[in-house]
Order: C-alpha cells, then sequence, then structure tokens
C-alpha cells in the first residue's frame, strides 16, 4: 500500500454525441454547418471531475446504477478512451477489460482466442502455449475449447474470459460484472482465484452488482452517481448505503 | 524487455495475419485457390472482351494481363476490405490498448503474401508464352512490393479510420477502386492512351506503379522515373494515411 498504480486527477469525460457523422458522408455534407457545430457542442457526458487512486494490491470496487460510468472508468484505466478533461496515469501491465460478451472473436475456436487474448495482453506466443493447458484446464470447457466462439453460450465465454485473464500473470486486472452469467460454482472458483491474486499483490478494479462480492472482496468501494463519485469508503459502509436508496 | 516488446509485436502480427486468413477464408488451402482464381477470371473475361471480341492488336494479351492484374488485386482487396477492419475488430479494439494500426497492416501484409504466392502463376503464364524470368525480378520484386506496401498500408489506414466516423465511406471505396481500375492501365498498355491525356496519366499514383509492375514481369526492366514517382507518391500516401490514423485513433473505443 505505498504507491498509487491508478491515479484519477480530476478526470471528466464526455462522448461527442456522433449521429451526424454516423450518418454518412451524404448527411455530413447535406446538414454540414449543423453537423459541424453538433460536433463541438452536443456533448454527452459521463462523468464529471472524477478523483481517486488506487494502491498496489489493493482492490478497489465499483458500484452504481447502470449507466453512471462505471465502464466507462475503467475503460479510461485500461487505455482505450481517453479522458477529456483531467490525467489518468496507470502504472503496470492492465488485462484486458473482462467484460460480458465482448472481447473473442466469434469466428475463432476457444483455443485460438486464448492465444489472441494472450499477445494482446503483451505476451509472446511462447509464453502464451506455456500456459494453454493451465488456462483450458481452470475454463472446464472440455472439447469445447476447439469450437468456434459462437457456439458458445454466454456463461462459457464468461468462463474463458475469466481464464484466459486469471493466467496471464496481470498486474492489474479489471473486471466488469462478468460473474454474474457464469454458474455458482464457477463463480466461486473466480472468486477464489481472485482471493489468490489480492494475496500475491494484484491490484484489482471490480465493477460489480452483487453486494456480496464486493463485500467480500473489495478493500475499498467508490459509489459512481451523477456523474461523480459519491461517496468512497470500505466495502461495509459504502455498500450500507448504496441499499438504502 | 525490449527484444520481449519486439517479439510480442512481431508474435500479434503473426496471431492477427493467422485470424484473418482464417476469418476470411475458413481454410488455407482454398484460401490460396480463391486468392488466384479471382485475377485469373478477371483475366479470363478480360481476355475475352479485349481479345476475342473487339481484338485489340496485341501479342500476349493474357500474360500482359496477368502481370498487371495480380499487383492490382494485392492493392484492391487490401483497400476493399479496409473500411470494415476496425469495425470486426471492435471486441479487442474497446478491451485492450495495443497498436491498432497493426490490424490494417496485417490485412495489408496478408494480400502481399497472397501475392507473392501468385508470382508462380506468372512464371508459369511466362513459359507458356517462350518466355522465362529474369535476374532482374531478385532486386525489382522485392524494391516495388516496399513502395506498394507503403502505399496500401497508407491508403487503408485512411479508408480504415474515417470509415469508423462515416459508415458509408464503405461504398464510395468500391465506387473508387472501380474507378481507378480503369484509369490504372491495366487492361491497356500505357502506350495506348492518346497523347492528349498521357501527361495526366501520372497524376494517378498507381499508374507508374503498376506499368512498372509490368516492365518487370514481362521485360525485366525497371524504369527509374517510374520507380521514383511511385515511390515518393507512396510516401506521400503513407504519411497522410499515418497522421489521418494518429488523430482519429484515439476516439476509435468511442465510436466503436
Amino acid at each position: 500500500m505505498s504507491e498509487p498504480v491508478i491515479l484519477f486527477d480530476h478526470v471528466s469525460k464526455s462522448y461527442p454525441l456522433y449521429h451526424h457523422i454516423t450518418g454518412g458522408i451524404k448527411n455530413f455534407l447535406f446538414n454540414l454547418p449543423k453537423a459541424l457545430s453538433s460536433i463541438k457542442n452536443s456533448k454527452y457526458e459521463v462523468l464529471k471531475d472524477i478523483s481517486f487512486e488506487v494502491y498496489k494490491g489493493e482492490t478497489l470496487g465499483i458500484i452504481g446504477r447502470n449507466g453512471v460510468g462505471k465502464s466507462t472508468t475503467l475503460g479510461l484505466i485500461a487505455g482505450v478512451l481517453k479522458p477529456s478533461k483531467g490525467k489518468v496515469t496507470v502504472k503496470g501491465r492492465i488485462s484486458p477489460l473482462l467484460e460480458l460478451g465482448g472481447g473473442f472473436h466469434q469466428e475463432l475456436t476457444g483455443k485460438e482466442n486464448i492465444m489472441l487474448n494472450g499477445v494482446l495482453l503483451g505476451l509472446t506466443r511462447n509464453e502464451v502455449k506455456r500456459k494453454l493447458d493451465e488456462i483450458i484446464e481452470f475454463s472446464e470447457l472440455g472439447d469445447f475449447i476447439y469450437q468456434p466462439i459462437r457456439t458458445y453460450s454466454s456463461g462459457m465465454e464468461a468462463r474463458l474470459g475469466f481464464s484466459v485473464i486469471a493466467h496471464l500473470d496481470p498486474e492489474i486486472l479489471l473486471i466488469d460484472e462478468v460473474l454474474a452469467v457464469g454458474d455458482t460454482e464457477f463463480q466461486k472458483k473466480c472468486l477464489d482465484k481472485m482471493m489468490g491474486f489480492k494475496k500475491s499483490g494484484v491490484t484489482m478494479v471490480f465493477v460489480s452488482h452483487s453486494k456480496e462480492d464486493v463485500e467480500g472482496i473489495c478493500d475499498r468501494v467508490i459509489w459512481i452517481d451523477n456523474r461523480s463519485i459519491r461517496m468512497a469508503g470500505t466495502p461495509k459502509d459504502v455498500v450500507l448505503h448504496y441499499s438504502l436508496i | 524487455m525490449l527484444s520481449h516488446r519486439i517479439q510480442n509485436i512481431i508474435d500479434l502480427i503473426i496471431v492477427l495475419t493467422q485470424k484473418e486468413m482464417k476469418v476470411r477464408y475458413k481454410s488455407s488451402f482454398l484460401g490460396y485457390l480463391w486468392s488466384i482464381a479471382h485475377p485469373l477470371t478477371f483475366a479470363f473475361v478480360f481476355f475475352i472482351a479485349f481479345k476475342m471480341v473487339m481484338r485489340i492488336a496485341m501479342e500476349n494479351y493474357t500474360l500482359f494481363l496477368i502481370a498487371g492484374l495480380f499487383p492490382w488485386q494485392w492493392f484492391s482487396n487490401s483497400v476493399s476490405l479496409s473500411p470494415m477492419v476496425f469495425l470486426s475488430n471492435a471486441s479487442i479494439i474497446k478491451k485492450v490498448n495495443f497498436p491498432r494500426n497493426i490490424i490494417p497492416f496485417t490485412i495489408v501484409l496478408q494480400d502481399m503474401i497472397h501475392f507473392i504466392l501468385s508470382i508462380p502463376v506468372i512464371i508459369l503464364f511466362l513459359f507458356i508464352y517462350r518466355k522465362s524470368p529474369f535476374l532482374s525480378w531478385f532486386y525489382g520484386i522485392p524494391l516495388l512490393m516496399v513502395i506498394q506496401f507503403l502505399m496500401t498500408f497508407g491508403v487503408s489506414l485512411i479508408v480504415s479510420s474515417v470509415n469508423l466516423f462515416f459508415r458509408d465511406l464503405e461504398r464510395l471505396t468500391s465506387i473508387f477502386v472501380t474507378l481507378f481500375f480503369y484509369f490504372t492501365p491495366i487492361i491497356y498498355p500505357e502506350t495506348m492512351i492518346p497523347e492528349t491525356y498521357k501527361p495526366f496519366i501520372n497524376l494517378n499514383p498507381l499508374a507508374p506503379l503498376v506499368v512498372s509492375w509490368r516492365n518487370l514481369f514481362l521485360k525485366g526492366t525497371l524504369e527509374p522515373f517510374y520507380l521514383l514517382i511511385s515511390f515518393l507518391y507512396a510516401i506521400l500516401i503513407f504519411a497522410l494515411g499515418y497522421q489521418v490514423y494518429r488523430k482519429l485513433s484515439w476516439r476509435f473505443a468511442e465510436i466503436l
């Protein structure tokens, strides 16, 4: 608990409303003045002036209702999004954002997706190959690992996703409610694995709607509401206040 | 640490290329056949239209067609696929922060591999017409390949990046690819262009390149002037493409 590995310094994030652009070139040109002003002015603010830090080895929980910017926060940490204002500093190797229904190529087999995710995470092919068996075993997918992802159920996809990320020596793990779809047994297995990470000093940011999981795992919780942090503190306190409304 | 990073980038390129091959062709052997079947069919159609029906007065017209069509195919395949490449990789772009330009890079690389694999077909046709390959190919082919790679990658970066913001660019791309196909001396020799229009031919960045390829394949010669302008075009287009990509790439995850 010495140095912050994730640092949000007065971060705001807004998205332009891209509708004039995605309407196509034709629409854009025919409505040029309107389109230009809409790029400049129509903004949808998701996060406003957020500051927090996560220390090495800490597990931070993020709670809040749907659409308040929890996933945007994770995207900012992962570096796939850039803040509109403020600064995000992250030190260490970040795992791919683990979220529902994303991250895999539907046409590739489970095994090929493991390889793809591994190299995307920054490993070499040989390093991934060495871990392949371990990953496949943890996922308990059996022969399905040789089938394209499109044949998987969402629970199976979540299994694979967690298995890959759990075995690729992440330094910072970002988990976005992925555990919700797995069966109870696998959920427990993931939670055990996460407890193991905690012991070995992996920093985790965990977005979840499950109050028990948040209380069980996190060291600290922030509650995002109405674009800013409504409350930050111990899991018990924050979850208690969160469930009161 | 640095070598690990480089190894990782190389592996990323390999894995993504394998993935594209698989997604595109499902199996690699048939994939090879496809990559040749397409330009060969084209050559066959143009042969019928221009040699048999219109009776163009040219010897070895089939060979002539193939020598221009194969390099063209590389360019046109890469560019036609470009609008979709970021869209079809949305799932990884939204999750991991890796250099996104690797994706169009692998597309162009893949079509280059197909092009290399199609060179034996050109050799085969050379033999059919009682000609043989030239020693100058050993430096000429790599040289032109570098030029074409830069040019294609540049266009691909522009098209793939901009298409995320203007999703109908895909339609425009296919129209432009068709236009450029007929503006480039592929099915006709540059010498047949009327004198009045000849000065304009080099305004088309692809023209000097395709002419260079054909001269290299058919005569084993490289014209320094054509080489120079296609090289300048390649640098220019690549620089432009990279700028466009750099300006837009940080918004990719937002808009996908």
